[in-house]
C-alpha cells in the first residue's frame, strides 16, 4: 500500500465528513449524511490499519495497542451514546469535547518522544522547526480544550458541590490580568520548545494550559454555556487541525477545520441570539444560574387562571403557537405537550411551536427535546419564520420562557434592548405557564406578564399540561 | 528551484477546508444544531489516525502508552458521536401516517 495511495483514501474519507455536514441541511438528507461520516471515519481507520501492517513489515504487533485502545474507547462511547437522556446532550458534548483535547495532548507527546515513528523525520534527528510550532498549538488548543470541557461538564450537569462546578460564575480581582500572565508565559514556553525541542519547556506549556482552560471558563456564567460549548466545540476542531498539520496529514486538517468553522459558527448564532458581543461573554461574570427575583419592584397585580380557563381558550382558538422554553424540559413535560397539541389539533385547532435559538441549553437543543417527543418537525418553526405570524395568532401559549418573550428588548435603554425576542405580546391572547413570578436570568421583570391580554398559569408545566389534557377532554 | 514547504502545503489545505466549512455549516438548518454539534464531535475525532500511528509504531513506552490512551479517548467519540448523531436524528424521521398529522385542519 503506497503513501500516495493512502492519501487519496484519506481524500476520500474528507469528502465523505463533508458530506457528513452538508446532509445536516435538511431532516430527511441527515441520516444519509452520517452515514456518509461513519462510512468516511470507518475508511479512515481500516486505512490506518493497513499501512500500519505495511509500515511495520507485516508484523504488526503494535495494532494489539490499537485494538486494545478501540475496544475500550468504543464499548465506553457505544453505551453513553445509547444511554444517554436528551436533557443532558449538552453535558455528552462537553465530555466529548474534552476527549479530543486530552486525545491531541497525548498524540503530541507521542510525537515530541518518538517523531521517526510518524515517518516525520528519519530516526534520531530533530523536529523541523515548523512541525515545533505545530506541536505547541495543537498541544495548547488540547489542553484548554480538556479543561476548559470538564469545568463546561461541571457546570452543565449542576451536581457537583465543588465550587468550580457551580453555574455561579467565579470572578476576583486581577482575574484577566492573572490570565494574561498565564497566557504569556505559556507562549514563552511554547517558544523556549520551538527553539530547543526539550521536554521542560514543553511540560511547563501544557500544565500552564490546563491551568488557562479552568481559568477561561470559569467566570462564565451557567445561563452562558451554549457559547461556551459551541466555542469549546470549535477549539476541539481547531486542536485536531494542529495534530494534522504536526503530522502532514491532510484529512485531519480538513476535518479539524471544518469542525472549528462550525463550532465559531454556533458561537457567533448564540451570541447573537443573546445579543451581546463574543468578548462580553468570554470575559464574563454575567449569567448568574437561576436569575435573581427583581425584588425592588413594587408587587403588580397579573391575571391569574386555572389550567381549565387556559384550555378553553386554546379550544375556542383557531391557531395556537406554542412557545417552549428550557422550563418545560426541565420538568420533562415534552409528552405532556404533544398530548395537548394533539388533542387541539382533533378539535380543528392549528397547532405550532416557536422556537428561540436559545430555548435550550445548547444549539438545537430545544428542538430535539421536541422531536423526541415525537412532535413533526415541520410543527416547529425557528424565531424568524414565525414572528410575522404572532400578530394573526389567536393564542400563544408560553411555557417556562421568560426572557426570550420580553418585549422589553424593543425598548431602547433596557439591559436587554435589541436582542431577538419571540414576539409573543403580539398575539390576541397569551396563556403563561410559569412556576413563580421570579424573573429569567437576565433579571428583569416582563411586561408581558402583566398585560391585559395575558393570563398566567402557575405551576410545573408538566401537572399544568396534563390538567389542559383533561380539561380539553371533558369539553 | 526550491520545494514549496510542507506547511504551506497545509496552510492551503486549511484555508480552503475552513472555507467549505463556513459554507457547509451556514447551510446547517438550525433544527439540527444538536446534532451537528455531535457529528462534529465524531468527525475531529478522526485525530485517531494520528493516536494509531502513536500506538502501533512507537518503541519507547511513553509514547506507546500515550499512543494507546488516545487510541481509546478518540474511539469514544467515533463510536458515542456517530451513535447518538444517528439516535438524533431517527427522532426527526417523519412519522408514519399511523399517527394522524395534528395541527391540520378536519
Amino acid at each position: 500500500m503506497s503513501l500516495n495511495l493512502v492519501t487519496l483514501l484519506y481524500l476520500i474519507a474528507s469528502i465523505c465528513f463533508i458530506q457528513a455536514l452538508k446532509g445536516l441541511s435538511h431532516p430527511t438528507t441527515a441520516r444519509r449524511g452520517n452515514a456518509f461520516g461513519m462510512i468516511g471515519m470507518a475508511l479512515a481507520i481500516l486505512t490506518t490499519a493497513a499501512l500500519i501492517v505495511k509500515l511495520s513489515d507485516m508484523k504488526a504487533a503494535g495494532m494489539v495497542y490499537v485494538l486494545g485502545g478501540l475496544l475500550v474507547g468504543g464499548t465506553v462511547g457505544s453505551i453513553m451514546a445509547k444511554r444517554v437522556e436528551m436533557t443532558k446532550m449538552p453535558e455528552l458534548v462537553a465530555f466529548m469535547h474534552s476527549m479530543i483535547g486530552l486525545a491531541a495532548v497525548c498524540i503530541a507527546v507521542a510525537v515530541v518522544a518518538e517523531p521517526s515513528a510518524f515517518g516525520i523525520v528519519a530516526a534520531g534527528e530533530p523536529l523541523p522547526f515548523g512541525n515545533r510550532i505545530e506541536l505547541f498549538i495543537g498541544t495548547f488548543v488540547g489542553a484548554i480544550t480538556f479543561s476548559g470541557s470538564v469545568i463546561a461538564f461541571g457546570k452543565l450537569s449542576g451536581k457537583y458541590k465543588f465550587r468550580l462546578f457551580q453555574g455561579a460564575p467565579v470572578t476576583f480581582a486581577g482575574q484577566h490580568p492573572l490570565n494574561a500572565v498565564l497566557g504569556l508565559a505559556m507562549l514563552g514556553c511554547g517558544i523556549w520548545f520551538t527553539v530547543t525541542q526539550s521536554w521542560t519547556p514543553f511540560v511547563i506549556m501544557a500544565a500552564l494550559a490546563f491551568v488557562i482552560g479552568v481559568t477561561i471558563i470559569i467566570p462564565i456564567g451557567g445561563a452562558d454555556m451554549p457559547v461556551v460549548v459551541s466555542m469549546l466545540n470549535s477549539y476541539s476542531g481547531w486542536a485536531a487541525a494542529g495534530i494534522g498539520f504536526s503530522l502532514n496529514n491532510p484529512m485531519l486538517i480538513i476535518a479539524g477545520s471544518l469542525v472549528g468553522s462550525s463550532g465559531a459558527i454556533l458561537s457567533y448564532i448564540m451570541c447573537k441570539a443573546m445579543n451581546r458581543s463574543f468578548f462580553n461573554v468570554i470575559l464574563g461574570g454575567f449569567g448568574q444560574d437561576g436569575g435573581t427575583v427583581a425584588g425592588k419592584q413594587e408587587q403588580r397585580p397579573v391575571k391569574s387562571g386555572s389550567a381549565d380557563d387556559a384550555a378553553f381558550m386554546m379550544a375556542n382558538a383557531e391557531t395556537v403557537v406554542i412557545v417552549p422554553g428550557y422550563g418545560l424540559a426541565v420538568s420533562r413535560a415534552q409528552h405532556a405537550l404533544k398530548e395537548l397539541a394533539h388533542k387541539l389539533g382533533e378539535k380543528g385547532v392549528q397547532v405550532r411551536y416557536a422556537i428561540h435559538p436559545v430555548a435550550g441549553r445548547m444549539p438545537g437543543h430545544m428542538n430535539v427535546l421536541l422531536a423526541e417527543a415525537e412532535i413533526p418537525y415541520d410543527q416547529v418553526f425557528e424565531m424568524e419564520d414565525i414572528n410575522p405570524d404572532f400578530r394573526q395568532t389567536d393564542v400563544v401559549l408560553v411555557l417556562g420562557a421568560n426572557d426570550v418573550v420580553n418585549p422589553a428588548a424593543k425598548i431602547p435603554g433596557s439591559p436587554i434592548f435589541g436582542m431577538p425576542i419571540l414576539e409573543a405580546h403580539q398575539a390576541r391572547t397569551v396563556i403563561v405557564n410559569k412556576r413563580s413570578m421570579a424573573s429569567g436570568y437576565a433579571g428583569l421583570d416582563n411586561e408581558l406578564f402583566y398585560m391585559d391580554k395575558t393570563m398566567m398559569v402557575f405551576g410545573d408545566a408538566k401537572k399544568v399540561l396534563e390538567d389542559m389534557v383533561k380539561a380539553l377532554e371533558a369539553l | 528551484m526550491e520545494l514549496v514547504s510542507h506547511t504551506v502545503t497545509n496552510l492551503i489545505i486549511f484555508v480552503l477546508a475552513i472555507y467549505v466549512g463556513f459554507h457547509v455549516v451556514w447551510n446547517v438548518t438550525p433544527a439540527l444544531h444538536t446534532p451537528l454539534m455531535a457529528v462534529t464531535n465524531a468527525l475531529s475525532a478522526v485525530i485517531i489516525v494520528g493516536a494509531m500511528l502513536a500506538a502501533a509504531l512507537t518503541e519507547g513506552n511513553l509514547a506507546k502508552w500515550m499512543g494507546t490512551a488516545a487510541v481509546a479517548l478518540a474511539a469514544v467519540n467515533v463510536f458515542g458521536g456517530f451513535l447518538v448523531t444517528r439516535r438524533m436524528l431517527e427522532m426527526f424521521k417523519k412519522k408514519e401516517k399511523s399517527a394522524p398529522a395534528e395541527g391540520a385542519k378536519h
